[in-house]
């Protein structure tokens, strides 16, 4: 399953990357404390969060994430959308709150990286 | 001529839902000079409505307090902001108030007690002070130096509510005059684990929150007064300024 994937199904609106939605995605991660996905999620996972700071596209690039899933119906600050592009890391806007997306997506069968 | 200055400059008072009702001027100001401060900060979160009953009680027992605010960022980032002037000061609570949503429960946060000179309580805050603001962490940086203040990222070494913690790194070229080290992690540890870091000047202060942890955790700078401004000299090495040891 790729991001495009998970955006066609969900409807979400991309933001940024949108030539770098062809990633295969391995699982998926949900955090809003960079130190902590820094530390936990895998190269291409998908990345659930509420942060819209710069500093998540500089988290997903430098650990390879396949794309970031803003939830709730945030926007990305506009520095971050710059970065995203630069960086050609997808940025995808979900009207749903966490629970609900990660919900979906593991229906979906994108798994979590297990037990910490 | 300058001097060696003691200084405390994370302080929360009464007005904090988490700091301790006993946090009052007067009491405050005596602890303080039993510790051997030569300056204090108080720096309640989202709020300076006590720091001038806190000036007035210092300048009584001969003890600066400089007014400040621990701020809140939407990204949920403890931001200290240290400034000379009440003014400035209350300059920066307006903006605050003008972006902190919710009102504080005071059975689950505790208190918000506002109080004069003479550790009387004249009134509560309602507001969420507790709470994040709506603004960017960048954005409260840049205003704090607008209104002459220092800016100084809250124990980064911690987890919860801190700089790292939130953000994973410090992003490129933020201005920040100082990062402040909670006393978890010694001198020694501070600078290995933060030696990518290290252009910025360390401080450590104490971030209490009841009267017994005063001066716990201060920094001795080089001034040639106790000020704000001096201080900020001193975190940028300027005209033989200079932070001496923590």
């Amino acid at each position: 399953m790729t991001v495009f994937d998970i955006a066609k199904s969900f409807g979400l609106e991309t933001r940024a990357g949108k030539d770098h939605l062809h990633e295969e995605v391995t699982g998926g991660y949900a955090s809003d404390l960079l130190s902590d996905v820094i530390a936990h999620s895998r190269k291409g996972n998908i990345w659930v969060t509420l942060q819209t700071h710069p500093n998540i596209v500089a988290v997903a690039s430098m650990k390879e994430l396949a794309g970031i899933i803003l939830t709730a119906g945030r926007e990305p600050d506009s520095d971050t959308l710059r970065k995203a592009e630069e960086e050609g890391i997808p940025i995808l806007i979900s009207p749903l709150f966490a629970f609900e997306l990660v919900g979906k997506l593991y229906q979906m069968g994108i798994s979590g990286t297990g037990e910490c | 001529m300058l001097k060696r200055v003691r200084a405390d400059l994370h302080i929360h008072s009464c007005l904090s839902p988490c700091g301790d009702e006993e946090m009052r001027p007067r009491a405050l100001v005596s602890q303080a000079m039993a510790k051997g401060l030569d300056m204090i900060a108080i720096s309640d979160h989202n709020s300076a409505e006590n720091t001038a009953a806190f000036i007035s009680a210092g300048d009584e027992k001969g003890l600066k307090v400089l007014p400040g605010i621990e701020v809140t960022s939407k990204e949920e980032i403890h931001l200290l902001a240290i400034f000379d002037s009440q003014e400035d000061c209350t300059a920066l609570q307006n903006l605050i108030y003008q972006n902190l949503p919710g009102e504080n429960v005071e059975e689950v946060f505790g208190p918000q007690t506002v109080v004069n000179e003479r550790d009387e309580r004249i009134g509560v805050n309602r507001r969420m002070l507790i709470g994040a603001t709506l603004l960017p962490f960048e954005q409260i940086v840049s205003v704090v130096h607008s209104l002459q203040g220092i800016a100084i990222a809250s124990h980064i070494d911690r987890q919860a509510f801190s700089l790292l913690g939130q953000l994973g790194f410090i992003p490129e070229g933020v201005p920040l005059d100082g990062l402040e080290i909670s006393s978890r992690t010694s001198k020694q540890e501070a600078k290995t684990r933060f030696r990518s870091y290290q252009h910025y000047s360390f401080v450590w202060f104490s971030d209490a929150h009841r009267l017994e942890d005063i001066g716990t955790s201060m920094t001795q700078f080089l001034l040639k007064e106790t000020s704000s401004g001096e201080v900020k000299k001193a975190l940028h090495h300027e005209e033989g300024r200079r932070v001496l040891a923590a």
